[in-house]
């Protein structure tokens, strides 16, 4: 890799998170908090707030340290450096907003076995430079928060008929409780994902198409 | 007392199901459930797991965090990885076959968040030392009934003709939104103070 491409492939590695390898809509990894705090809009900005700051501190240390760790116990190495951040996460979170921490209860805590973190250490950070693993993690980070935010506010609007708590259709909306309450999450992340899988497999046909076409005109 | 017991126990799979109504332990839960067999043993891996965590939390919790609280996280994680690793020897020496059944199953259990998630609520509602080992058989039940009756249905629709972009992830998710409607009924056995 030549001096010059850096930016280049800084953006790249930062652009990848955000769509081609979104961690939850692609990789589906980060299920659990994905699911359980995506009732509202606010709940699901301050868990994606909170992973991206774990992750980030989390990939920088671990991808200055990553000629120093020995290979054997790297993964228990990982988990006490991510459970660190978490600790630094969950108290800040406490005393800058505790109404969003109490709402978010263990959820926090329960970042630290989030498989998304600890598949970036191990897949990107401990075999990158520094740089280029932030770039990552920060996209890595984004693309979940905007994951949890599809999710949370298609959930508050159909289960609340709100967003962010501003009511959006007057007291007249009859409320679609099931949507805050788990099922709605598992439903409707399938019909997300659902939705992803036939965009994916349409492009997929189509170029097959035009592929079959091309190669068809050039056997002519 | 006994009552109590079985409150707990009951609360923890039915009503508060950690898969279905917590959300905890999903990876393992869409993971492993493609066979009945391997997910009953995971799940009784899982359960042995969580009845050691929760011994241990209980002990760390009277000993250790009151006078470091800041140490929760830290020391319940190692906790667990430690289990699972001791878990890891136990069954390759017992029973190889088993250990390879799991696979890369068996270390995971260490970032399965049912764990750490059973040792933060134990925490939580201080229960004493037996309530958190009847709380950890209970969730640890409750896990394996979610993933063994995911696994059965999932055996079932890789026979039936679905649209091909329904299939792997998004009926899986499908699928669970069903069970976990059904696992609301349970709500009404009791309510939970």
């Amino acid at each position: 890799m030549s001096r010059t491409s850096d930016p280049d492939r800084l953006y790249e590695e930062f652009a990848k998170g955000l769509w081609r390898d979104n961690p939850v809509f692609v990789q589906v990894l980060g299920m659990c908090p994905m699911l359980a705090v995506t009732n509202t809009a606010i709940n699901a900005l301050a868990m994606g707030a909170a992973t991206i700051f774990v992750l980030v501190g989390s990939s920088t240390l671990v991808s200055l340290l990553r000629n120093v760790i020995p290979k054997q116990v790297r993964i228990s190495t990982f988990i006490v450096v991510i459970a660190t951040f978490v600790t630094v996460a969950d108290y800040t979170l406490l005393a800058l907003l505790p109404a969003v921490h109490k709402e978010l209860g263990a959820f926090i805590a329960l970042i630290v076995v989030n498989c998304l973190i600890l598949g970036r250490q191990e897949a990107f950070a401990s075999k990158n430079k520094t740089r280029t693993a932030i770039a990552d993690a920060v996209g890595m980070g984004v693309g979940f928060t905007f994951a949890l935010l599809c999710l949370g506010g298609v959930r508050e609007i159909l289960g609340n008929g709100s967003l962010f708590g501003l009511s959006l259709f007057g007291p007249n909306f009859e409320p679609w409780v099931v949507m805050i309450l788990p099922p709605g999450g598992f439903l409707m992340l399938g019909l997300i994902l659902l939705g992803f899988n036939a965009a994916r497999e349409r492009k997929e046909r189509i170029q097959a198409e035009q592929a079959a076409a091309a190669g068809g005109a050039r056997g002519r | 007392m006994a009552a109590e017991f079985v409150w707990i126990f009951v609360g923890a799979m039915l009503v508060n199901n950690f898969v279905l109504s917590y959300f905890l332990g999903l990876c393992p839960f869409f993971g492993v459930s493609t066979k009945i067999d391997t997910a009953v043993r995971l799940g009784l891996a899982t359960t042995f797991v969580m009845f050691v965590t929760s011994a241990c939390a209980s002990l760390l919790n009277t000993f250790v965090l009151p006078h470091a609280p800041y140490l929760k996280l830290i020391s319940f994680i190692l906790v667990i990885a430690s289990t699972v690793q001791f878990v890891e020897m136990v069954i390759k020496k017992l029973s190889p076959v088993l250990f390879r059944a799991l696979g890369i199953f068996l270390p995971l259990i260490t970032t399965n968040c049912a764990i750490l998630g059973l040792a933060l609520f134990q925490t939580n509602k201080s229960y004493t030392f037996l309530q958190g080992l009847v709380y950890s058989l209970g969730a640890g039940a409750g896990f394996t009934l979610a993933i063994v009756l995911m696994a059965g249905l999932r055996e079932e629709s890789e026979l039936s003709d679905i649209p091909s972009a329904m299939k792997g992830t998004a009926m899986s998710l499908i699928i669970a939104g069903l069970l976990s409607l059904a696992f609301m009924g349970f709500a009404g056995l009791f309510s939970e103070a």
